[in-house]
């Protein structure tokens, strides 16, 4: 009981802090809330018993994501724009979706069932043979590197991919180039 | 004296513990929560701190961009470099109990799953690290001042 | 027994709100570092969408050890743990395109780059129909 109550109350805390990110206009403070944002769903996560998630969505949203916010806030602006229109078609889009959603939610299983069918199949599977086979305690490391290693080999893969994008479009560019530049003028 | 001087001085104490915690995150990741993922970052954090509080040239004086930029393609060297060993050893591609002495095909092979395991992470690891750092860089290191010089 | 229906729904229901505020803020939001986070926002969401089906009330971390019978599920966790990390690359990506974008516009409102783009077209279709005038 008390796990759903505090599951309850730090969504809670998540659903205001999402208000808030909507209605501010100051991207600096969109940034700091994004940041609580991050922490507080590590701990909805760690009452989830994702432990290795929760670590890694803290060091991740509160820490690298907000460095790079801040970062692009410095090379940009820090102020958005009153918009034009009042936002009606797309406030009436959102609350569709989201209402036809949560119709399709009801049917859903309740939370924290030990017989939703999620949890009858590869689940349980992976917690009763990791020991055996590995002989590693930590099932989301063994599924993660042992089981799954080549998802994981593919997951890494788009983060070098990722990374050499980035580079691709902000590194500074080549002296050659400056030079080409100077001889046109 | 700088008016920093406590900010400095606690930085330099801390991001040693920093690195301890993310190889004890890394090492320690088959039996408690942690792994190559969340090692990489908190390495990552710990060279963006040293950056914030010292600055970015300081910091590239230790942890050079070229060296950065090496470690993003060398993660996936390695990670792809132990499934092509296993595939070299006559197994599947990434079946790790192949990589000790005392391979049998019928039984398990804890000593060479924990070796497969820790050096795929190895690999994740240099690549989450290098990429969240050079992308920390390149971001810092395009300064609003470059438009002048246009 | 409805507060009750209520509570076993609640985890669903916070992940449809935030769902939908990023779905909105990606919508109706011109200002481009604002639709990145809530992009942030949406991806979020569906992280609580894997998690909240693996939870198991009265169970423990998926970390095996002696004394402890029932787990919740590590599944979502691997699925998800890849995801973040991937989510912070691609994060990253996106705004060095806005960086780029702010490089060559002068500006990261949607609005603005809009307009910018309609003047630079009717300059070309300016330049284009000079020739065209001469003869």
């Amino acid at each position: 009981m008390s796990e759903a109550l505090i599951n309850t109350v730090l969504l809670s805390l998540l659903a205001c802090i999402t208000i808030g990110i909507v209605r501010t206009r100051n991207l600096f403070g969109v940034v700091v809330l994004s940041g609580i944002y991050s922490l507080l769903i590590a701990s909805v996560m760690m009452v989830l018993d994702a432990v290795d998630v929760a670590m890694t969505e803290a060091s991740v949203g509160a820490g690298m994501s907000t460095v790079l916010l801040l970062g692009t806030l410095y090379l940009t602006k820090g102020h958005e724009m009153k918009a034009f229109k009042p936002p009606l078609l797309p406030l009436f889009v959102a609350i569709g979706v989201g209402a036809m959603l949560v119709y399709g939610t009801i049917d859903l299983p309740p939370f924290g069932a030990a017989d939703q069918p999620v949890n009858q199949h590869v689940g349980p599977d992976y917690l009763a043979r990791s020991k055996p086979e590995t002989g590693i305690p930590n099932v989301v490391t063994s599924v993660l590197a042992s089981y799954r290693g080549f998802d994981t080999l593919g997951e890494t893969t788009v983060v070098f991919t990722a990374g050499i994008g980035i580079l691709m479009l902000l590194r500074r560019r080549r002296k050659k180039d400056d030079t080409l530049r100077e001889g046109e003028k | 004296m700088r008016l920093d001087a406590i900010l400095r001085i606690v930085t330099k104490m801390l991001i040693p513990f920093m690195l301890i915690f993310a190889l004890y995150v890394h090492f320690h990741g088959d039996f408690s929560p942690g792994g190559g993922f969340q090692a990489g970052v908190v390495i990552a954090a710990a060279v963006v701190f040293h950056a914030l509080v010292f600055g970015l040239y300081p910091t590239q004086k230790i942890v050079p961009p070229r060296l950065v930029t090496l470690m993003m393609p060398a993660g996936v060297i390695i990670y792809a470099g132990v499934g092509f060993l296993t595939l070299y050893l006559g197994e599947n591609f990434l079946d790790y109990d192949v990589l000790s002495h005392n391979h049998h095909p019928e039984k398990p092979n804890y000593h060479a799953q924990e070796r497969g395991v820790l050096w795929v992470e190895v690999g994740v690891l240099t690549t989450v690290a290098g990429t969240m750092i050079s992308i920390f860089y390149a971001f810092a290191g395009r300064g609003k001042g470059e438009d002048k010089t246009k | 027994m409805i507060f009750e229906e209520f509570i076993n729904y609640y985890n669903y229901f916070i992940t449809l709100f935030l769902m939908s505020s990023g779905l909105y803020i990606v919508v109706a939001r011109g200002n481009m570092v604002k639709k990145l986070v809530g992009l942030g926002l949406f991806q979020t969401s569906v992280y609580l969408l894997y998690l909240s089906p693996g939870k198991i009330l009265g169970g423990t971390p998926p970390i095996l050890a002696e004394g402890y019978e029932v787990y919740s599920n590590p599944l979502p966790h691997v699925l998800i743990l890849t995801a973040i990390v991937v989510g912070v690359a691609t994060l990253g990506l996106g705004l060095a395109l806005v960086v780029r974008i702010h490089e060559a516009y002068g500006t990261i409102e949607e609005d603005e780059i809009f307009s910018k783009g309609d003047d630079l077209q009717e300059e070309d279709n300016k330049n284009s129909t000079l020739p065209g005038d001469a003869k």
